[in-house]
Order: C-alpha cells, then structure tokens, then sequence
C-alpha cells in the first residue's frame, strides 16, 4: 500500500515518534511511503540545531537517517517552517539571516506537496493534530 | 477521479497559527480545484464568530479570507451545531454561510470523505 504521511507536532511530541515508528513498520512490511510531509510545528523534526541529550532519543536524527537510508521524499512547508525560524541556506540568504539549519535530506517546499502526496497514496495517515 | 478531503479546523481563531494554517491547505487544495470540504468543530466554530477585532492584537483579519474560500472552490463548509450551542454562537450571526449538522450528520459527513486532515 502506498502511504503519505503529514506530522504536525515537534520532535518533542509523542507523535512524532509514533509517525516514525509507523514509517519505519510500513517500510518494514512492504509498504511505499510516497511523501513524508512536514507541517506546523512538525517543521521542528528537520532542524539540524536540535540537541537531544545523550540519553534520550534524537528524532530528528532519527528522520534524517531514515529518510536518507530509504531515499524518502521528504517535504518541509515553507510557509510554516519560515515563521518558524527553519532555514536553508538558500532562505537564510534571501532574508538575510546569519544561518541556515534544515538542510539535506529535507526540501522546503508549498502545501500543493501535501496534496499531491496525498492524491498520489492510496491512505494519508496523519500525525499531531490536536 | 481526485480524492476528496475534508479539513476539521478546530482551533480557536486567535489562539496559535494553526486556524489560519489549516485554511492554508484548504486554500492550496482549492486552487489546483481538488473537492475539498471543511468542518467547523469545538472551538473552531469561533472563527465564524461575529464583530471580532484582530487588529486590537495585531493580527491579520482572518475573517476576510475565510470568505475567500468560496472564491477558491471551497463551497463545502460546515459547522458542528453542538458546537456553536457549546460556545453560545447563533447560526445566523454566522461570518460564512456553513451548513450547521447535528452530531449524526457529522459522522455521515466524515465518512463521505476519501481523507481527512485535523488541524
């Protein structure tokens, strides 16, 4: 089955763990994941400039090394990550901020990604709404 | 065929991004004319509340793009009618024309749709 998956809370939530562990199962079994979309405060789980202590659990490490390891298309509103303070390089520049702090895997782009996504995968799982 | 969606926006008006955040997609979905329906639920009913002021907390009127959601395709509007009896709102003190269901056309509603999406 082919799967698109939209997070809307932060790292810290206890739904972005499940939407990873849920990536992680679908692709274990079989499953296509067509897009990982990123929204709201779910923009938090591409930042490079998390730090997690030692001892607890890096998920947004987590996401980057799965999305590089599976090759997933993973996609990060502009719109919501931009009020947010997450940056590439290339946005740092455009607003003249002293750095960036998403980067690869993760791509910024608008919510037509969520649709088409969502349009493409036989299910839209959805993870951190209220 | 394109999938339908509904988005149930259920965030008070002033209380976060996340009201204006779920028209976003509402409004991203309607320009590439993909069915889409939203639902008004608990405390997202206040964003159809009359004579708000958000310029008294220096925010854009999200009233007036609301209405813009028609203009994008987005006619499918509802409210859940518990929820605006909940909040003390009229039906026709309304800012959008949405449809007030009862509880059981709620789930009638949710089920009509391929997808949906809670902000």
């Amino acid at each position: 089955m082919k799967f698109a998956i939209a997070l809307f809370a932060p790292p810290h939530a206890p739904s972005s763990r499940r939407a990873l562990r849920f990536v992680q199962a679908a692709l274990a079994g079989g499953h296509q994941i067509v897009r990982l979309f990123f929204y709201q405060d779910a923009v938090h789980n591409a930042s490079s400039n998390v730090v997690s202590a030692q001892d607890e659990l890096d998920i947004p490490a987590e996401w980057r090394e799965l999305v590089r390891q599976q090759q997933l298309d993973g996609v990060v509103c502009i719109a919501a990550a931009l009020r947010r303070g997450i940056l590439n390089e290339q946005e740092a520049q455009r607003y003249q901020r002293s750095a960036g702090n998403l980067d690869a895997p993760w791509d910024l782009s608008g919510l037509g990604q969520l649709h088409e996504a969502a349009q493409t995968a036989d299910r839209l799982i959805c993870f951190g709404g209220p | 065929m394109s999938k339908s969606l509904l988005i149930i926006n259920r965030q008070s008006p002033w209380s976060g991004p996340s009201a204006r955040e779920a028209l976003d997609i509402a409004l991203a979905g309607g320009a590439f004319d993909l069915p889409l329906g939203m639902l008004f639920l608990d405390d997202g009913v206040f964003q159809l509340a009359p004579a708000q002021q958000p310029s008294a907390l220096q925010q854009k009127d999200l009233g007036a793009n609301l209405q813009a959601l028609p203009l994008f395709g987005v006619e499918s509007l509802y409210a859940s009618a518990r929820s605006l009896q909940e909040r003390g709102l009229e039906q026709q003190t309304l800012t959008l024309a949405a449809e007030v269901l009862e509880d059981a056309a709620l789930i009638a509603l949710i089920d009509r749709y391929d997808q949906v999406i809670t902000l």
